[in-house]
């Protein structure tokens, strides 16, 4: 969330070493994440169980993670964003696929093992109210993760009233209990929590959706601030764009399961390769009458497909203007354009020929992606 | 459906199994204190008498025998107490109708008492019929059967006569005399449960209230009765049944001991109270399995009603 | 313009609490006309909710304290009977809730409780009549296959399709009046869009008046009319949809309208939020509510504010604010954008 421009998050966000310590890989990226998958299985049987489907939950998704840097993720209900982030910090078990943190492997790690591992990641939950034990006073629900830090008596004391103080709430709020603060507050006291143990980075899920209009712009802000302060990463989910957009210095747009398109988040306003980014981005009203009235929209028809039987090919085809039979048949592969703006369709728009010819299949793209190079419609080209 | 019956016929097995396996090992191995055959043979019995008699029960043969051979006999009728030497079968056969009259009076009376009185409390909620409801509750639940049978024996049959004071005549005997007995006793029993089904009504009631479809059936203009009978009742009534299917399994399996003894039922909770007293092991095991055979049919009846009254519940 | 469809004034609504009274809303007055969007917009507690069921009387109880008048058509509804409500809650106005995930009964197929509507408005119509216009409306609201769904339970839809149905159900007895209290905030963006657009040409077609609840301002731009931001109970101010963006009054709607982000802006270093949380309705702040929270109060704050026009030449253009017009306009601007100032900013 620096302000860094569209294209200098590679250069401009490499803030790793010195400061926070750390080893970080060469490349700067803190997570790398190749074709995971999380399939849920589906039981029934007339006396013992059998798997008879699987929800396609996340199906063969990578994605590089750099230090520093926020990664948006959005998409319809049922896309799979939280499905893929609780799978991160091995809330979930994948499927199949690897997750590498700073270079290490913690696919496969027994919980034991990745105990120091789940130190440096943390969540942040949707519902504050939820996630807060209604028992423990503030003071007891910081205490625990910073004993687990090592830190003891009074240090534990000093230091709980310094995260209070970091996240905008004061030390006298240590004898409270959740449900004596406000949605917001409770939010603030959950990032509190989450940073007691000094992680790297922090996954937040869908983190002021349930929050008023004036007390997510707060949150935002304390983001920001926390983010610029303490050097951390952030990958956050939310099924508003604008939220992301705001958020984010890459966004990758899920729809059942697959990446469709993963962008620097200015350039997926201004130049949306896939059609259905371009859809979602066009069912955001804009709060300006004038600019809504000029607008053109269209609306995309339709539901999202039940992720237990996707549709062949390209997962978006039943619902897209731009169909071919291509589309219906082979599942389009992530295509790099300039600037490291990834889509994974077979008809891109947005894009000259000039730009088509340059592109190259990029390594994210899933394993039963088929090789053709994408081109354009026939119909509009 | 045929998948529902399958699986809850294979479950109901297994824990009527498990049940007959904790229940015997309870009873027979680790409760009588003492060897049963040295009970049986009297206390004047000489060791070899005591052999003969452990021999012919087949106390000494291994437990696991004994186990299957004790659950052979209960189901086929051929069990006998060792205490009284009658055929167990026949004595729970002659007092289960007796049981049934007074489980099936009782339960229609506190399932319908209970849902009017908790709906009541639930409409009324805060006021005054609410509070007046709430005492009577209170009362009701911490009023032990033989208080309150002896209560009414006293005043309503020897003092007045209004009522008989004890005994069970049959129903294909005559009805009406049927009915005239039981009344004590139907109201005795019912008195227990009502309290406690009119507090739970009346809680489940309220959370239904504020559900969003009661708001929607209201902004649709539906009468209030009509809201409430046909958006709120249908709803509230799940868990009430759940809890009766297993208070009236209980008392068919011989729970109702105080009522039936207070009032001189002969059923199977008198049997069992008998039972108790001479530490007869064989009868209270065919009683428990008596019971767990209700429990379990009932609860099999209470889920598929659910299925039926909720269609987000699918048989599985 | 002859009267209006809906006219609310003056609308007070109080509840008694074990921990004392809470002035839920103090003092509503709007109006809707034929097939006009009048959006009430507001934090949770501000009374939005509240304002809109009351019109139907479904905040009616022993607890409830209700004053001022509001008239449908011209018929009383504040002090109508029960009875007489009944009729219309469903009739003449019809509303769609904003959890379409439980505002429908969960044991009853959705044909039923669209039939069970009519029916209880229409007695004379049979069940099979009544059956007929219920795929119909189904259909009208884009629902595919209509004809079987009708014997679907709630929980086989989806969110948006059970929003549509709940309009479907609202518009059964051709309502005047249709009151959407949030009726797309538990929906995704591209259902939202699509249920917008509902609601668009059903109010082209119906010429029902529209009511919708909502805190969303990037809903509000996109389907109202008119406009009324309601803070605390009380409102702060009312206008035209362009007044209410162009030229907003009151420091609570800049920063509301600030600290939305937006899907079409550079994302700014910050969002110009307004600080601190909305106050306790059971202890508001004396004189205007909003006192604490803004940058500018000074100190005839401490008075309640007549919600009043102020702007020249908009007579409808009302707010709740002893700023002048002038310092409003000079003050209102944050980084370029409308916005609330932080309150470091202001001291200078």
């Amino acid at each position: 969330m620096s302000a860094t421009g569209a294209d200098g998050d590679a250069t401009g966000l490499g803030v790793s070493d010195g400061a926070v310590g750390g080893h970080s890989g060469a490349s700067g990226a803190l997570m790398e994440v190749e074709h995971l998958r999380v399939l849920f299985p589906i039981k029934s049987g007339l006396v013992v169980d059998r798997t008879i489907g699987h929800v396609h939950a996340v199906d063969d998704v990578s994605f590089t993670l750099r230090e520093g840097e926020t990664l948006g993720i959005v998409g319809e209900s049922g896309c799979g964003k939280t499905t893929l982030i609780r799978t991160l910090v091995r809330l979930l078990d994948p499927t199949a696929g690897v997750i590498r943190f700073r270079g290490e492997e913690i696919t496969g790690r027994s919980r034991r093992q990745l105990q120091p591992v789940r130190r440096q990641m943390q969540m942040v939950f949707q519902d504050p109210q939820a996630s807060l034990n209604p028992r423990k006073r503030v003071g007891q629900i910081l205490a625990t993760p910073l004993k687990l830090r090592g830190l003891a008596g009074d240090r534990i004391e000093a230091e709980s009233r310094a995260l209070l103080e970091r996240v905008g709430l004061h030390a006298e709020h240590l004898g409270r209990f959740p449900h004596e603060f406000s949605g917001g507050q409770r939010q603030r006291i959950g990032v509190a929590r989450a940073l007691a143990v000094e992680p790297r980075l922090i996954l937040l899920d869908e983190p002021v959706s349930a929050l008023d209009v004036s007390i997510q712009a707060q949150v935002i802000n304390l983001l920001e601030d926390l983010q610029e302060e303490l050097h951390l990463s952030y990958v956050f989910v939310a099924h508003d764009l604008s939220v992301v957009r705001h958020e984010s210095d890459r966004i990758a747009v899920m729809y059942l399961g697959k990446l469709m398109e993963v962008s620097p988040s200015e350039e997926l306003y201004d130049k949306p390769i896939h059609p259905y980014t371009s859809f979602l981005l066009m069912a955001i009203p804009i709060p300006d009458p004038a600019e809504n009235r000029a607008r053109t929209r269209q609306v995309v028809t339709g539901e999202v497909p039940s992720p237990i039987d996707p549709p062949a090919g390209c997962r978006f085809h039943t619902r897209c203007p731009r169909a071919s039979d291509l589309c219906r048949e082979v599942e389009p592969q992530l295509t790099e354009y300039a600037r490291g703006h990834l889509a994974a369709c077979h008809h891109p728009q947005n894009v000259s020929p000039a730009e088509i010819a340059a592109a190259r299949r990029s390594e994210a793209t899933p394993l039963s992606a088929g090789a053709e190079t994408p081109r354009l419609p026939v119909s509009s080209a | 459906m045929a998948r529902f019956l399958i699986r809850r016929g294979l479950t109901m097995i297994a824990l009527l199994f498990a049940i007959s396996l904790v229940t015997f090992l309870l009873f027979i191995v680790v409760l009588p204190g003492g060897n049963p055959a040295s009970m049986l043979a009297g206390r004047l019995a000489n060791p070899s008498e005591v052999q003969l008699i452990s021999h012919r029960y087949g106390f000494d043969q291994p437990v696991y025998v004994q186990y299957f051979k004790t659950m052979a006999n209960i189901f086929d009728g051929s069990a006998y107490s060792y205490q009284s030497s009658f055929n167990v079968d026949d004595q729970i056969r002659q007092g289960l109708p007796t049981t049934v009259s007074l489980a099936l009076g009782a339960g229609i009376i506190w399932l319908l008492v209970s849902i009017l009185f908790g709906t009541l409390a639930a409409i009324r909620a805060g006021r005054y019929t609410d509070r007046v409801l709430t005492v009577l509750s209170m009362v009701g639940v911490s009023m032990p059967p033989f208080f309150l049978g002896a209560v009414i024996i006293f005043y309503l049959g020897y003092k007045t006569s209004i009522l008989p004071i004890n005994g069970y005549v049959p129903f294909t005997q005559s009805p009406i005399q049927w009915a005239y007995h039981l009344i004590a006793p139907w109201f005795t029993l019912s008195v227990l449960f009502i309290g406690f089904y009119s507090r739970v009504l009346r809680s489940t009631i309220l959370d239904t209230l504020s559900e969003d479809y009661v708001r929607t059936a209201r902004a649709k203009g539906l009468s209030p009765r009509r809201v409430l009978v046909h958006h709120v009742l249908r709803t509230s009534l799940l868990p009430i049944i759940s809890l009766w299917g297993l208070d009236f399994a209980q008392v068919i399996g011989g729970g109702a001991i105080l009522t039936e003894s207070v009032y001189g039922l002969h059923g199977v909770g008198y049997l069992a109270a008998q039972s108790v007293g001479k530490l007869d092991t064989v009868t209270l095991l065919s009683i428990v399995m008596l019971t767990a055979i209700a429990v379990v049919v009932l609860q099999a009846l209470v889920d598929f009603l659910y299925a039926v009254l909720d269609p987000r519940i699918r048989l599985a | 313009m002859s009267e209006p469809l809906l006219h609310v004034e003056d609308l007070r609504v109080s509840f008694a609490t074990e921990d004392g009274l809470v002035q839920a809303v103090d003092g509503v007055s709007f109006e809707v006309d034929r097939g006009e969007v009048v959006a009430i917009v507001g934090e949770s507690g501000s009374g939005k909710s509240v304002s809109a069921m009351t019109v139907m009387g479904l905040t009616r109880g022993p607890n409830a304290r209700i004053d001022g008048v509001v008239t449908l058509d011209g018929q009383e509804l504040l002090k109508a009977s029960e009875s007489q409500l009944q009729r219309i809650r469903g009739g003449s106005i019809a509303m769609v809730f904003q959890d379409p995930m439980s505002s429908l009964n969960p044991v009853y197929r959705i044909g039923d409780q669209i039939i069970e509507q009519i029916r209880t408005h229409q007695p004379h119509v049979s069940r099979a009549q009544a059956a007929e216009r219920s795929v119909e409306l189904l259909e009208r609201v884009g629902i595919p296959r209509a004809r079987e769904r009708m014997r679907s339970y709630p929980h086989e839809f989806s969110g948006g399709m059970r929003q549509r149905v709940m309009i479907a159900m609202a518009l059964s007895c051709s309502p005047k009046v249709l009151i959407a209290d949030e009726p797309t905030t538990a929906l995704d963006v591209t259902i939202q869009a699509q249920i917008l657009d509902e609601l668009r040409e059903l109010r082209e077609q119906t010429r029902a008046g529209i009511i919708l609840v909502t805190h969303d301002l990037a809903v509000v731009a996109d389907i109202a009319d008119r406009v009324i931001v309601m803070y605390a109970g009380r409102v702060v101010e009312q206008g035209t949809l362009d007044e209410l963006f162009y030229d907003p009054q009151h420091p609570y709607t800049w920063g509301l309208l600030g600290s939305i982000t937006r899907i079409d802006r550079d994302r700014s270093k910050r969002l110009p939020a307004i600080p601190g949380v909305p106050p306790s309705l059971l202890h508001p702040p004396a004189g205007c509510h909003f006192r604490p929270r803004c940058p500018h109060a000074f100190g005839q704050c401490m008075q309640v504010p007549e919600l009043n026009a102020r702007v020249a030449d908009a007579p409808a253009h009302l707010d709740r604010c002893w700023l002048t017009v002038e310092q409003k306009r000079s003050v209102r601007q944050v980084d370029g954008q409308i916005g609330l100032a932080s309150p470091s900013a202001v001291v200078s």
